[in-house]
C-alpha cells in the first residue's frame, strides 16, 4: 500500500487476534443486534441491554489499555469491530464509536493519570457510559463561536459553567461527558477549554431528544449547564487547549465513522446481492440484466476502494503512535469516501429492491437513513474537501 | 476440584453440507463453529469451576481444525485447553472416542466432573458421551436443566433434569458425567481480553501414548457418505369462488394424501 512517509508500515497484518475478534464481534452482532434493530429504529429507545452487553466484551474501550479497564488492542481491531457493528445496526455502532474514539481516546490522550483512572476506566469497561460536547445550536462546523461559557470562580477551585450544548450523542443516558465549551472568548478557538463532566450532578439538564431521520436508537440531546460547578482538576489539559484536544480526537473519531459507513454500505451491499440473485423479472433473476450488473459492480468496487483508504489511515494513525505524525488527512479522506460510498451504496441497494427497498418489511430504507448522517458529524463532507485541499496546498 | 468439558468444531449450522464427487463431506467455504451444544457445557465449565474455586479444562479430540473451538473456550474463559489426536484414532467411532476421552479425563487429574452437551451437532450423536461416562465408571446424568448444588467438599452433585412432561430432581455422588440441555444458562461471548490471551495459546497435543491407552478394534465400519435424496415438491394453488370453497378443497385433497 502506497503511504505518504518513510515512517509507515507498508502492511497491515489481520493476525489470529484480529480473525477472532471479527468471529466474536460478527456472532454477537448477527446474534443479539440483527433481531431487535428494527425495534430500536421504530421506538428510539437506547439500547442499553446490548450496549451493556457490547461492553462486556469489551467493545467500549478497544484501544484502552487493559490497565485503564480496555481491551488493549490496536486501531485495526477497533474499525474491524465498528464495523461488524455497524453492519447489524448503526444505531450501536454511533454509541460505540463515541465511547471508544472521542470519549476514551480524549482523555487517554491529554489527561493526567488521575483523570485516565477516575474518567477512562469505568466507561472503557462499560460501567458508565461517555458522550462529547461540542456542537452548540448556533455553533456547529464553526466551533470558534460558541456561546456557552466557562468562568473560574473567585476562590480559583471551580469553573462555573454556563451554555446550551446539541446534538449530544449518548446524551439522555450519559453518565461522563468531555465538555468543550469556551473560557476566554477574546481569543477565538484558542480561548475553548475541555473539561470532564459528571453529568448526574446538580446544574446539568438534560434537554429535548432530537427527533431524527436515521440512527434513532442513538439517543441525541441537548444538555443545558446552569451554573454547572466543575473542579478546577476537571480541566482536560491546559485553559485554551479545547480546539486542538477537539481537533485531534476527531481525527480518530473520523475513522471510526468511516467504518461505521462502510459496515452500513456492506451491509446494503450484501442485500442487494442476495437479492439480484433470487428476483425473477422477465423470465429470468434480474442480476443477468446489466443495468443491474453495472450498479453491482460500481457498488463493490467504492466499497473495496473505501475499506483501503480506512486501513490506509489505521496505517497512518499507527505512524502517528511511532512518530507523532498526525493522520488527519487520512482520516478525513477515508471519512469523506465511505460516508459517499454509503449513500451511494445504500441509495443503489434500495433501487435494486424496487419497492420492497422502499417498504420497511426490509432493512434497506433504514440503512439508507442511517447512512445519511455519516456525512455529517464529525465533520460534514464539506469540511473534509476543505481539510483535505488545504492540507495538500499549504494553505491554512 | 477439577472440572473437564470436551468441544468440537462443527460446520456453522447455515452452511450447506454435502458429499462431494469423491465422497467426502463438505461444508464449501463456510466457517467452522463451536458444537452449538458446546456453548452451554463451557459456559456451565467456566461458571461451577468458579464456584467451587476450581480449574476449568476443555478438551478436543480430532485434526488440528478443532483448535478453533478449543481457542474459542478459551476466549470464553477456560482455564485450560488440550486436543488429543493421533493417527488411527477413528473419532466417526464413538468407542475410540470414548476411548481416548475417559483416558484423557484421567490424565488431567482430580477430575470431579465432567460436562458435555447435550449432543455433537455434525454428527448428530450423543452415544459417545455415554460411553465415556461407562469407560470412566462414573455416575451418568443427561439432560439436566439446572446443576442446583455442586458440592466439592461432600462430593455430591444434585441437578434437575429433563423428562418428557416433567422434571426430576436427582443427588449422585462425584464424580459424574453430565450431559446438559439449552438453557441451562445464557453463554457469555468471548471477551477482547480473553481473546487475546487465547490467540497467543499454544495449545498442548496429547497422544494416546502419553495418555497410555490402545484403542479397541473398531467397532463400526464406515461404509461411505452419500447425500439425501433430492425431495421432488410440488405446489399446487387451490383455486376456488369463496374462502369456504378453497377451504373445503384443501380438507379434501388433506384427506386424499391421509394427512388429517
Amino acid at each position: 500500500m502506497a503511504v505518504q512517509t518513510s515512517h509507515t508500515p507498508l502492511m497491515l497484518t489481520i493476525t489470529e487476534e484480529h480473525e477472532m475478534l471479527l468471529n466474536a464481534v460478527r456472532d454477537f452482532a448477527q446474534k443479539e443486534i440483527v433481531p431487535i434493530a428494527e425495534k430500536f429504529d421504530e421506538s428510539g429507545d437506547f439500547p442499553m441491554d446490548t450496549i451493556k452487553k457490547m461492553a462486556g466484551m469489551g467493545l467500549m474501550g478497544i484501544e484502552v489499555p487493559e490497565e485503564y479497564g480496555g481491551a488493549g488492542m490496536d486501531v485495526l481491531a477497533y474499525v474491524l469491530a465498528l464495523t461488524e457493528i455497524a453492519k447489524a445496526d448503526a444505531s450501536h455502532s454511533t454509541i460505540m464509536s463515541v465511547n471508544n474514539s472521542l470519549y476514551c481516546n480524549g482523555i487517554m490522550l491529554f489527561g493526567t493519570e488521575e483523570q485516565k483512572q477516575k474518567w477512562v476506566k469505568p466507561v472503557a469497561s462499560g460501567e458508565k457510559i461517555g458522550a462529547y460536547s461540542l456542537t452548540e445550536p448556533m455553533s456547529g462546523s464553526d466551533a470558534a463561536t460558541m456561546a456557552s461559557r466557562a468562568v473560574l470562580n473567585a476562590a480559583g477551585t471551580h469553573y462555573i459553567i454556563n451554555g446550551r450544548k446539541s446534538w449530544v450523542t449518548s446524551g439522555p443516558v450519559a453518565d461522563y461527558i468531555v465538555l468543550f465549551t469556551m473560557t476566554d472568548p477574546s481569543k477565538g478557538s484558542k480561548g475553548i477549554s475541555a473539561f470532564l463532566i459528571d453529568a448526574n450532578q446538580k446544574g446539568l439538564i438534560r434537554g429535548k431528544k432530537e427527533p431524527k431521520l436515521g440512527i434513532r436508537a442513538s439517543a441525541t440531546s441537548e444538555i443545558i449547564f446552569e451554573d454547572y460547578e466543575c473542579p478546577v482538576e476537571n480541566l482536560l489539559g491546559k485553559e485554551g487547549d479545547g480546539f486542538k484536544i477537539a481537533m485531534s480526537v476527531l481525527d480518530a473519531g473520523r475513522i471510526g465513522i468511516a467504518a461505521q459507513a462502510l459496515g452500513i454500505a456492506e451491509a446494503a451491499y450484501e442485500k442487494a446481492v442476495a437479492y439480484a440473485r433470487e428476483r425473477q423479472a422477465f423470465g429470468q433473476a434480474i442480476g443477468q440484466f446489466q443495468m443491474i450488473q453495472q450498479k453491482i459492480a460500481d457498488m463493490k468496487t467504492r466499497i473495496e476502494a473505501a475499506r483501503h483508504l480506512i486501513y490506509n489511515a489505521c496505517l497512518a494513525k499507527m505512524r502517528y503512535k511511532a512518530t507523532g505524525a498526525r493522520y488527519t488527512l487520512e482520516a478525513s479522506m477515508a471519512k469523506l469516501f465511505a460516508s459517499e460510498t454509503a449513500m451511494f451504496v445504500t441509495d443503489e441497494a434500495l433501487q435494486i429492491h424496487g419497492g420492497m427497498g422502499y417498504s420497511k418489511e426490509m432493512p434497506l430504507e433504514r440503512y439508507y437513513r442511517d447512512a445519511r448522517i455519516t456525512r455529517i458529524y464529525e465533520g460534514t463532507s464539506e469540511i473534509q474537501r476543505m481539510v483535505i485541499a488545504r492540507n495538500e496546498l499549504g494553505m491554512r | 476440584m477439577h472440572i473437564v468439558t470436551f468441544t468440537r468444531s462443527t460446520p456453522d449450522t447455515t452452511a450447506k453440507v454435502e458429499v462431494n464427487g469423491k465422497g467426502e463431506v463438505t461444508w464449501g467455504d463456510a466457517a467452522t463453529v463451536v458444537n452449538p451444544w458446546d456453548e452451554y457445557s463451557l459456559e456451565e465449565a467456566i461458571v461451577q469451576a468458579k464456584n467451587v474455586g476450581g480449574k476449568a479444562t476443555v478438551i478436543a479430540i480430532g485434526t488440528e481444525m478443532h483448535n478453533e473451538a478449543l481457542k474459542h473456550s478459551l476466549a470464553m474463559g477456560l482455564d485450560a485447553a488440550v486436543r488429543v489426536w493421533s493417527d488411527g484414532l477413528d473419532v466417526t467411532d464413538s468407542l475410540h472416542w470414548a476411548t481416548a476421552a475417559a483416558a484423557a479425563v484421567n490424565k488431567v487429574g482430580d477430575v470431579g466432573l465432567v460436562i458435555f452437551g447435550k449432543e455433537s451437532v455434525d454428527t448428530g450423536t450423543d452415544q459417545h458421551i455415554y460411553q465415556t461416562a461407562r469407560k470412566l465408571g462414573w455416575t451418568m446424568l443427561s439432560y439436566v436443566a439446572k446443576i442446583l448444588e455442586l458440592d466439592a467438599a461432600n462430593k455430591t452433585i444434585k441437578v434437575e433434569k429433563v423428562l418428557e412432561g416433567g422434571k426430576q430432581v436427582l443427588t449422585a455422588k462425584l464424580p459424574a458425567v453430565i450431559s446438559v440441555m439449552k438453557g441451562i444458562n445464557e453463554p457469555r461471548y468471548p471477551s477482547f481480553i480473553g481473546i487475546r490471551k487465547a490467540s497467543k495459546a499454544e495449545i498442548p497435543v496429547w497422544s494416546l501414548s502419553d495418555l497410555g491407552v490402545t484403542l479397541p478394534a473398531a467397532s463400526t465400519q464406515l461404509v461411505g457418505y452419500s447425500n439425501l435424496p433430492v425431495q421432488e415438491v410440488v405446489t399446487e394453488i387451490i383455486d376456488g369462488a369463496t374462502p369456504q370453497e378453497k377451504a373445503e378443497k384443501l380438507v379434501e385433497k388433506l384427506l386424499e394424501a391421509k394427512v388429517l
